[in-house]
C-alpha cells in the first residue's frame, strides 16, 4: 500500500485565549491519497476550518499545535516557516469561502493569478501571462482574454470563485483544500464549480480536501467522509457507508436534520389577507441632471394572493428580487401596483399611514447578527414595538408580555436581561421571532429565516414556526433559496427569476412536476431529489 | 452553537437584575484601573484648578517684586516658581487651568450635541436633505476660520464668550461628517429595517439605534478634539483674539514659556506638564468609555 499523501495523526489545537486555553480540535486523524477527495463535515464551530487552516500552518500565533500533520512523508507541524512558504500556493492551495472579499479589489484579476506563478515558477511578463489565459480558459471563465484585465467588482460571484480556483490551481498543487467554497454562491452556480472541481481533480490528479456543513454535497462529491463535533473526529469512513448507516448519532441527527414533512393545507375558502396585483418596485441606479434616470427594475410586475393561515414560499437565486418583493409587500420599499391588506388598500400608504397596521404584520430577517441591535438588552428590543403601538401598557405588563414571547420561542424568560452578543445564531433568530411575536401579529414575512443557521439549528427553528403558527394561526411568506425548506413549510410556491415569476401553484405539484426548464434546472442543482 | 433549543443552557449573569446600559457602563468602568485613575486624576486637577487660586497666598496679577522669573522654591511660596513678571507660576496655572479646562468642556460639549444630531440626522434622511445639510457643512469648512472669529469679534465684542462660540462654531463640522458616515454604514443593518418594519418613529430611530451605535468613534473623537481645541484657544489668544492679560490660560502659558525656554525652563515644564497630564487622562478615560458603552466588552 502506498502512504497516503496527507496524513493527519492525533492532531490537537489550543488557543490561549486571555480568558484561558480553549481546545479546538482534539485527537484529529484522517489521511487523504492522491486523487481523493475527502470531505470533513460538521456544523459552524465543530473545528473543521481550524483543522484546514492548521494543514496550511495559517492559523493564529496563539494557536499551539500538537501532533502530526504528515504531507508527502514530511512532517508540516515541524517544518520551518520558510519551507511551509514554498509549499503553500505551490504543492497546497486553498479556496475560501467568500468570492466576494477573497480578490484584492484594486488590482486586475489576471495580475492577482500571475502573482502565484511570479512567486513559485519564477515566471513573469508574457510567459505568466499566457499561463494565466489558460488557467481562466480551463477554469471556465468565458471571454478570457478579455476577462483577464478586468477587476474583481465586474466579475459575478460564480466567476470570481472561478478566478479564485484558477489561482489555487496555477501550479498544479497536489492537494487543494477547499473551505466551504460554494456556500456564498447560488445553488445553479455551486453545482457548475463542483462540476469544475471534480472535472479538474481528473485532469491533475491533485487530493481535494473537502470543508463542508453540506451534507448533500458530500454525498454528490466525496468519496470519503470526517464527521467533526466539538472539535472531535466522531465518525469516518466512507461516504456511501457512512450515509447508509451512521454509527454515530450526531451523523445520525445531521442526516435527518433534512428538513421534511408539508404543511397541513387551509381550507379553499380561508379570507384573503394580503393581494397584491401587478406590483413593480424601481430603483434609481443613477441620476442625471438633463436626461430620464437610470432605473433598475427589480421586481417587475408580480401578482400574489395570500389566504389566512397560509404559507406562500417564494424561491429564487441572489438578484433574483425575492427580498425587495417582501419588503414591498410590507411598504418597507415603496411600490407601484395595487396592495391590499385585509380589506385596506394600502397600495401607496406612507409610513404614518402605514403605523397603526405595522403591529399586524411583522418580519424576521435573515441575518441574526445583523437583525438586533448590540446595544440594547433582548428586553429592550423586543419591547421595542410593545411601546409603539401599545404605549398604554405599564412596565409590568411590558414586562409580563415580553416574558410569555421568549416563552413562545422556547427561551428562558430571564435572558431578558442579557445582550444579543451573548447567544448563538438560533437563539438571536429565536429572539427576532419573539420581537415580531410580541405585537400578535396576523402576518409574518420570513426573510431567509434559517439560511445564515447550522443544520440541525435550522430544523429547530422551522418546527418552531410551524409550532407558532398553528398556535396563533398566523400566515406566513417564506422568502428563501433553500428549496428543501419551502418544500417543508409552504402551502403554494412561487419561483422567481429576475425579478418577474418563472413559476407558481401548490406546493406539491411545483416539487413533483415542475413545468418550466428554470425550476427543473433550480431543483437538480439544489439535489432536492436525494433529499426527500 | 448546536443547542439554542436548550434555552436554558447559560444562564451564568441571568440572575443580574435588570441593568441600564448606563449602570453597566459605569459598573464595567469601574473594572477599568486606568481609566478610573484618570477618572480620579481629572476630578483633582478640575478641583485644584476651581478651588487652589483662593487657597494660594499670591494673586492671579499680582507681583513679587523679590522674585523675578526665579525657579521653584519654598521661599515666598512660589512653589512651582514665578515668571518673567514675578508672578506666581502655579497661581497663574490654576487660573489658566479654568479657561483652558472650561474652553474644552464647552467646545466639546457643543461639537458633541450639535455634530452628533446634525450628523446622524444627515445620514438617516439621506437624498436631498443629506445634499442640502453636507453642503452647508462644507460652506463653513471653506469660511477661513480667522475670519470667522473676527466676525463674531464684530458681533458680539472682545468677550471671553467669543471663544466658545468660536471654537464651537468650527469643531462640531468634523463630529458631523464622522458621525455622518456612521449612520450611512448603519442604516442598512436589518435591525434598522426592523425598527422601521415595527413602526418606529423616525426620531425613536436615531436616537434609540443610530445615536447609541456610533458611540465607540464619537468618544475617540472627543477625546482628540479636546487637546485640539486647548491649542485652539492658545492660539487665539497669541494673537490677541482671545483671553487677555492678566487673564491667562495653559496655551498662553506654554506660549510664554517657550519664548523663555533657555533661561526659565520651568515656565514651559510647569503649563506643559498640567495639559499633558489633563491630555493622557483624557485619552484613559476615552478609551475605558468606548469599553464600557459596548455591551460586546464584558
Amino acid at each position: 500500500m502506498t502512504t497516503p499523501l496527507l496524513e493527519i495523526d492525533n492532531l490537537r489545537v489550543d488557543f490561549d485565549l486571555p480568558t484561558g486555553p480553549v481546545t479546538a480540535v482534539k485527537d484529529v486523524s484522517f489521511s487523504i491519497g492522491e486523487n481523493q477527495t475527502l470531505a470533513l463535515v460538521g456544523e459552524s464551530g465543530s473545528g473543521k476550518s481550524v483543522t484546514s487552516t492548521a494543514v496550511m500552518r495559517l492559523l493564529p500565533e496563539m494557536a499551539r499545535i500538537s501532533g502530526r500533520i504528515r504531507f508527502a512523508g514530511e512532517d508540516l507541524a515541524q517544518a520551518s516557516a520558510a519551507r511551509i512558504r514554498q509549499l503553500r500556493g505551490n504543492d497546497i492551495s486553498v479556496i475560501f469561502q467568500e468570492p466576494m472579499t477573497s480578490l484584492n479589489p484594486l488590482q486586475r484579476i489576471g495580475r492577482q493569478v500571475a502573482e502565484v506563478l511570479k512567486k513559485h515558477r519564477g515566471m513573469s511578463g508574457k510567459a505568466a501571462r499566457t499561463r494565466v489565459l489558460e488557467l481562466l480558459e480551463q477554469v471556465g471563465i468565458p471571454e478570457a482574454q478579455r476577462r483577464i484585465d478586468s477587476y474583481p467588482y465586474e466579475l459575478s460571484g460564480g466567476q470570481r470563485q472561478r478566478v479564485m480556483i484558477a489561482m489555487a490551481l496555477a501550479c498544479e498543487p497536489r492537494l487543494l483544500i477547499a473551505d466551504e467554497p460554494t456556500t456564498a454562491l447560488d445553488v445553479t452556480v455551486q453545482a457548475q464549480i463542483l462540476e469544475l472541481l471534480r472535472d479538474l481533480q481528473r485532469r491533475y490528479g491533485m487530493a481535494i480536501l473537502f470543508i463542508t456543513h453540506d451534507l448533500g454535497l458530500v454525498r454528490q462529491f466525496a468519496e470519503r467522509v470526517c464527521v467533526m463535533r466539538h472539535g472531535e473526529l466522531v465518525e469516518s469512513g466512507s461516504t456511501a457507508e457512512v450515509f447508509a448507516a451512521p454509527r454515530h448519532d450526531y451523523t445520525r441527527m445531521l442526516l435527518e436534520a433534512e428538513p421534511h414533512g408539508h404543511k397541513p393545507p387551509v381550507a379553499a375558502d380561508a379570507p384573503l389577507l394580503l393581494q397584491a396585483r401587478d406590483m413593480r418596485v424601481r430603483f434609481t441606479t443613477r441620476k442625471r441632471l438633463f436626461a430620464a434616470d437610470d432605473v433598475f427594475e427589480a421586481v417587475r410586475g408580480i401578482t400574489l394572493d395570500v389566504q389566512r393561515g397560509q404559507t406562500v414560499g417564494i424561491v429564487g437565486e441572489s438578484g433574483s428580487g425575492k427580498s425587495t418583493l417582501g419588503r414591498a409587500l410590507l411598504r418597507l420599499l415603496d411600490s407601484q401596483g395595487q396592495l391590499r391588506f385585509e380589506d385596506t388598500d394600502i397600495s401607496g400608504f406612507d409610513k404614518a399611514l402605514m403605523r397603526p397596521l405595522r403591529s399586524r404584520m411583522q418580519v424576521v430577517f435573515q441575518d441574526p447578527f445583523g437583525s438586533l441591535s448590540p446595544r440594547l438588552t433582548v428586553g429592550e428590543i423586543i419591547s421595542e414595538g410593545l411601546r409603539v403601538h401599545f404605549p398604554e401598557l405599564d412596565r409590568r405588563e411590558r414586562e409580563r408580555r415580553v416574558i410569555e414571547a421568549l416563552e413562545d420561542v422556547a427561551l428562558d424568560p430571564l435572558m431578558r436581561k442579557r445582550y444579543p452578543h451573548e447567544f448563538s445564531g438560533g437563539q438571536r433568530q429565536r429572539i427576532a421571532i419573539a420581537r415580531a411575536l410580541v405585537l400578535k401579529p396576523d402576518f409574518l414575512l420570513l426573510d431567509e429565516p434559517t439560511s445564515a443557521l447550522d443544520r440541525s439549528v435550522q430544523v429547530t427553528v422551522i418546527e418552531l414556526l410551524l409550532h407558532l403558527q398553528d398556535k396563533y394561526g398566523l400566515t406566513y411568506v417564506f422568502i428563501s433559496h433553500d428549496l428543501a425548506v419551502v418544500r417543508a413549510l409552504s402551502d403554494t410556491v412561487l419561483v422567481m427569476k429576475d425579478g418577474v415569476v418563472v413559476e407558481q401553484g401548490a406546493t406539491e405539484s411545483v416539487f413533483a412536476d415542475p413545468r418550466e426548464a428554470y425550476t427543473r434546472e433550480l431543483m437538480r442543482a439544489a439535489f432536492v431529489d436525494h433529499a426527500a | 452553537m448546536t443547542s439554542s433549543s436548550n434555552a436554558s443552557a447559560d444562564d451564568r449573569s441571568a440572575t443580574v437584575a435588570g441593568e441600564s446600559l448606563g449602570r453597566e457602563a459605569w459598573r464595567r468602568l469601574r473594572q477599568n484601573r486606568a481609566a478610573m485613575a484618570s477618572l480620579v486624576m481629572l476630578g483633582v486637577m478640575t478641583l485644584a484648578c476651581v478651588v487652589g487660586p483662593w487657597l494660594l497666598p499670591w494673586g492671579l496679577a499680582e507681583v513679587d517684586w523679590n522674585a523675578f522669573g526665579v525657579p521653584p522654591t519654598l521661599e515666598g511660596n512660589h512653589f512651582l516658581g514665578t515668571d518673567a513678571n514675578g508672578r506666581d507660576l502655579l497661581t497663574r496655572t490654576l487660573h489658566g487651568g479654568r479657561i483652558s479646562l472650561s474652553v474644552a468642556l464647552v467646545a466639546t460639549l457643543v461639537s458633541l450635541v450639535i455634530g452628533v444630531l446634525y450628523g446622524a440626522i444627515a445620514g438617516y434622511m439621506g437624498g436631498r436633505v443629506d445634499s442640502l445639510m453636507m453642503r452647508f457643512v462644507d460652506i463653513m469648512y471653506s469660511l477661513p476660520f480667522m475670519f470667522l472669529v473676527i466676525l463674531l469679534m464684530v458681533v458680539l465684542g472682545r468677550n471671553i464668550l467669543l471663544i466658545y462660540a468660536a471654537i464651537g462654531a468650527v469643531e462640531w463640522l468634523d463630529m458631523a461628517r464622522i458621525v455622518r458616515g456612521q449612520t450611512l454604514s448603519l442604516k442598512r443593518r436589518e435591525f434598522i429595517e426592523a425598527a422601521h418594519a415595527l413602526g418606529v418613529r423616525d426620531s425613536k430611530i436615531v436616537l434609540r439605534h443610530l445615536i447609541p451605535n456610533s458611540v465607540g468613534p464619537v468618544i475617540i473623537y472627543v477625546t482628540l478634539t479636546v487637546p485640539k481645541v486647548i491649542l485652539l484657544e492658545s492660539f487665539l489668544s497669541f494673537l490677541g483674539l482671545g483671553v487677555q492679560e492678566p487673564l491667562t490660560s495653559w496655551g498662553v502659558l506654554i506660549s510664554e514659556g517657550t519664548s523663555n525656554m533657555q533661561g526659565a525652563p520651568w515656565m514651559l515644564i510647569v503649563p506643559a506638564v498640567f495639559l499633558a497630564v489633563t491630555l493622557f487622562c483624557l485619552n484613559f478615560l476615552g478609551d475605558g468609555l468606548r469599553d464600557a458603552l459596548d455591551p460586546r466588552t464584558r
